[in-house]
C-alpha cells in the first residue's frame, strides 16, 4: 500500500467543557495523523468524545490546548473571520438531520456554499447541477425538503458538501435518522466520493454497518483514542 | 403577522396625527390669501376679540395701499364676526359657529368662495347665506329655513362654497344689519387687497404707528396660519405622546417576534455559520428581517391611514371658539416620516436578537437542530 501524506495533523490536543461549576475533560492529549484521501471511521460511546474531535478539525470549535493543522494551515491558530473563510472553502459538513434550509429548493440548498465564493451564476449553476447529479438526485432539483425523503435529503446534503471541491469531508453521524437501506444508499455514496473521487472523509458514527465502508476505523473512549483498524484496502 | 398589525397600528395612529395636523394647517392656511391684509385691535389675536371703530376703519379705508376694485372703489371689507350657537345635527348639544358680517367687497376679496346656490344677502335685509361645510353639521341652515339670533329671525337665502377653507363653517350676512342686531358700535376687522404685493411692510409700519389707530396688521395668510398654531401644537403633542407609548408596544412586540424568529431557526443558524457564512452576515440578514417587518407595519399602517382622507372632523379651535370642519391631509414628508419611523421601530425590535444570533456558538447551534 502506497504511504500518503496526512492531511489532518492533530497534535497533543485536549479539550474540556464547563457544566455549571464543573470540568469535564472530553479529549485527553490526543496525537493522530489522517492521510489524504483516507476514509476514517470514528467510534465510540456516547461522551467519548468523538463530536468534539470532528468539531476540532472541521474548525467549528476551539481546543483548550494542543494544535490541529489541515493541508498545512494550523487552523487552531486563526481568528473567527479566518477560520470561517477556511471553513468555506476547506470544509464540507454532513450531519446527522441533513441540516437543510427548509424554504431553499434542494438547487439552492447545494448553491449556498457556492454563494461564499467568487463564481458567477452561471458557474454556480453548472457546479450544482453536476452535484446534484453526482447523488442522483438531477430530477429533483426544485424541491423542498420537506418534499424530499430522509434519504435524498441527506443527498441533498451530500451533495451541499461537495460543492465545493472541500480538502475534507466530515460527517456526524451521516446514518442516524435513516433507515437501513437509505443508509446504505448514503454509504455507498461515501464509499463512492473515497474511493472514486479521492475524498478525505472523516465520519463520526455509531453504526458498525456504516463504519464496514470505512478503511481506518478508530475508537475513542473517555477521551483517549485507542486501536486502529485497517480494512478495506484502498 | 401580529407584529406587523401592532405596528401597522402604531403607523396607523402616528399617520393619521400627522395628517390632522397637516390638514388643520392646510384649511386654516388656504382661508388666507396672500394678497389681503387683515387689520385688528392690537394684541387682540383673532377677528373675534378685536374691535375697529368706524373713525379708524375710515382712516384705513383711506389709505394708499389699499387697492382699487373693478368699479373704482376701495376693494376693501369692513367685517364684523361673533359667535352664535346653533344645534347640530344628530346630536344633542349645540355648538359655537362664527357669524360674519360682510359688505359688497367681501366676496370679492375672497375668490375661493363662491355662491353656489341661492343669492347673495340684500343689503339692509335679514337675510343670510351659509358655507356649505355647516349646512352638513347643522340644523336649520338650508335655503328657505330661518334661524333667531339676536333678536330676529333670519332668513337663508343662499349656500356658499369655500373649498377647505374656514370659511366653509361661517354664517354671512349684511355687516350693518347684523351690527345692529347685535348692538356692536364697532366692526371686528377690515380686510384689504394690497394695491402692490410688496408695499406690506410700508403700509405695516404706516398703519400700526399710526396714533390714532391702535392696531395690529397681517398678511390674511399669516393670520390663518397663526390661527391654526396652538391646536396644531396642541395635536401635535398629544398624537406624539400617544404614538411614544404605543411604539414601545410595539418595539416589544417586535422584539418578541425576532427573538422567536431567531430561536426557531437556531439550527440554520449554527448550520450557515458551519458553511462559512460570517456572523455580521448572519446580523445582516436578521436586521433586514426585522427592518422589511417594520416596513410591512409601515406600508400597512400607511393604507389605511390614507383612507382617513375621506373622512371629515370638526372641532372647536381654541383660538377662535368657534366650530372649524377640516380633513386629514396626506404629503410626501408624511409619507417619509412614517416610513423612517416605522423603519426604526423595526430596527429597535430586530437589534437585540440579531446580535444573539449572530453571537450563537455554532457547536451549541447545530446540537438544537
Amino acid at each position: 500500500m502506497e504511504r500518503k501524506n496526512p492531511i489532518v495533523q492533530i497534535k497533543h490536543v485536549s479539550k474540556s467543557y464547563r457544566r455549571g461549576s464543573q470540568i469535564v475533560p472530553v479529549l485527553n492529549d490526543i496525537t493522530v495523523d489522517i492521510n489524504e484521501g483516507e476514509f476514517l471511521a470514528l467510534m465510540g460511546p456516547s461522551g467519548s468524545g468523538k463530536s468534539t474531535l470532528l468539531n476540532l478539525i472541521a474548525g467549528i470549535d476551539r481546543v483548550d490546548s494542543g494544535s490541529i493543522l489541515v493541508d498545512g494551515v494550523e487552523i487552531t491558530g486563526l481568528v473567527e473571520t479566518e477560520l470561517a473563510n477556511w471553513r468555506a472553502n476547506h470544509v464540507g459538513f454532513v450531519f446527522q438531520f441533513y441540516n437543510l434550509i427548509p424554504v431553499l429548493t434542494a438547487f439552492e440548498n447545494v448553491e449556498l456554499p457556492l454563494l461564499l465564493t467568487r463564481l458567477t451564476r452561471k458557474e454556480r449553476k453548472k457546479h450544482v447541477e453536476i452535484a446534484l447529479a453526482a447523488v442522483n438526485l438531477s430530477h429533483r432539483l426544485a424541491h423542498y425538503p420537506a418534499q424530499l425523503s430522509g434519504g435524498e435529503q441527506q443527498r441533498v446534503a451530500i451533495a451541499r458538501a461537495v460543492v465545493t471541491d472541500p480538502t475534507i469531508l466530515v460527517a456526524d453521524e451521516p446514518t442516524g435518522d435513516l433507515d437501513r437501506k437509505s443508509a446504505e444508499e448514503i454509504m455507498d455514496l461515501m464509499d463512492g466520493l473515497n474511493r472514486e473521487l479521492g475524498k478525505t472523509i472523516i465520519m463520526v458514527t455509531h453504526d458498525p454497518r456504516a463504519a464496514q465502508k470505512a478503511y481506518v476505523i478508530r475508537h475513542l473512549d473517555k477521551g483517549v483514542l485507542n486501536d486502529v483498524h485497517h480494512q478495506n484496502s484502498v | 403577522m401580529i407584529t406587523t398589525s401592532g405596528m401597522a397600528l402604531v403607523v396607523f395612529v402616528f399617520a393619521t396625527i400627522l395628517m390632522l395636523v397637516q390638514g388643520l394647517q392646510q384649511t386654516l392656511v388656504q382661508t388666507g390669501f396672500e394678497d389681503n391684509l387683515i387689520v385688528i385691535r392690537r394684541a387682540s389675536g383673532s377677528e373675534v376679540q378685536s374691535g375697529i371703530d368706524r373713525y379708524q376703519a375710515s382712516i384705513i379705508e383711506t389709505d394708499s395701499a389699499v387697492a382699487s376694485g373693478s368699479d373704482g372703489e376701495r376693494f376693501l371689507a369692513k367685517e364684523m364676526v361673533v359667535l352664535i350657537t346653533l344645534p347640530k345635527k344628530g346630536h344633542a348639544g349645540s355648538s359655537n359657529v362664527t357669524l360674519r358680517g360682510v359688505t359688497k367687497k367681501s366676496l370679492e376679496l375672497r375668490p375661493q368662495v363662491k355662491l353656489v346656490k341661492g343669492r347673495m344677502p340684500n343689503a339692509g335685509s335679514t337675510e343670510i347665506i351659509t358655507g356649505q361645510s355647516l349646512v352638513r353639521r347643522f340644523d336649520g341652515v338650508n335655503i328657505g329655513e330661518s334661524i333667531r339670533f339676536g333678536k330676529r329671525d333670519w332668513t337663508v337665502v343662499g349656500a356658499f362654497d369655500a373649498g377647505s377653507t374656514g370659511f366653509n363653517s361661517e354664517i354671512w350676512g349684511d355687516s350693518d344689519q347684523l351690527m345692529q342686531a347685535f348692538r356692536r358700535p364697532v366692526y371686528s376687522s377690515v380686510l384689504f387687497r394690497l394695491r402692490d404685493h410688496d408695499d406690506f411692510d410700508a403700509v405695516k409700519v404706516r398703519l400700526e404707528s399710526d396714533p390714532r389707530l391702535t392696531v395690529d396688521i397681517k398678511r390674511e395668510a399669516r393670520y390663518y396660519e397663526e390661527q391654526s398654531e396652538v391646536m396644531a401644537k396642541f395635536l401635535r403633542i398629544l398624537g406624539i405622546s400617544i404614538t411614544v407609548i404605543f411604539s414601545l408596544g410595539a418595539i416589544i412586540g417586535a422584539m418578541i417576534t425576532m427573538y422567536t424568529s431567531v430561536a426557531n431557526r437556531i439550527g440554520e443558524i449554527g448550520t450557515l455559520q458551519a458553511l462559512g457564512f460570517q456572523r455580521t452576515s448572519i446580523l445582516g440578514a436578521f436586521l433586514v428581517e426585522a427592518l422589511l417587518l417594520g416596513l410591512a407595519g409601515g406600508i400597512t399602517g400607511l393604507v389605511f391611514a390614507s383612507l382617513m382622507r375621506f373622512v371629515k372632523i370638526s372641532t372647536v379651535n381654541f383660538q377662535t371658539f368657534s366650530e372649524l370642519e377640516f380633513g386629514f391631509a396626506l404629503s410626501f414628508e408624511i409619507v417619509c416620516m412614517v416610513l423612517a419611523f416605522a423603519l426604526i421601530m423595526g430596527f429597535a425590535g430586530g437589534v437585540l436578537p440579531a446580535i444573539r444570533a449572530s453571537r450563537m456558538n455554532i457547536v451549541d447551534a447545530l446540537r438544537e437542530s
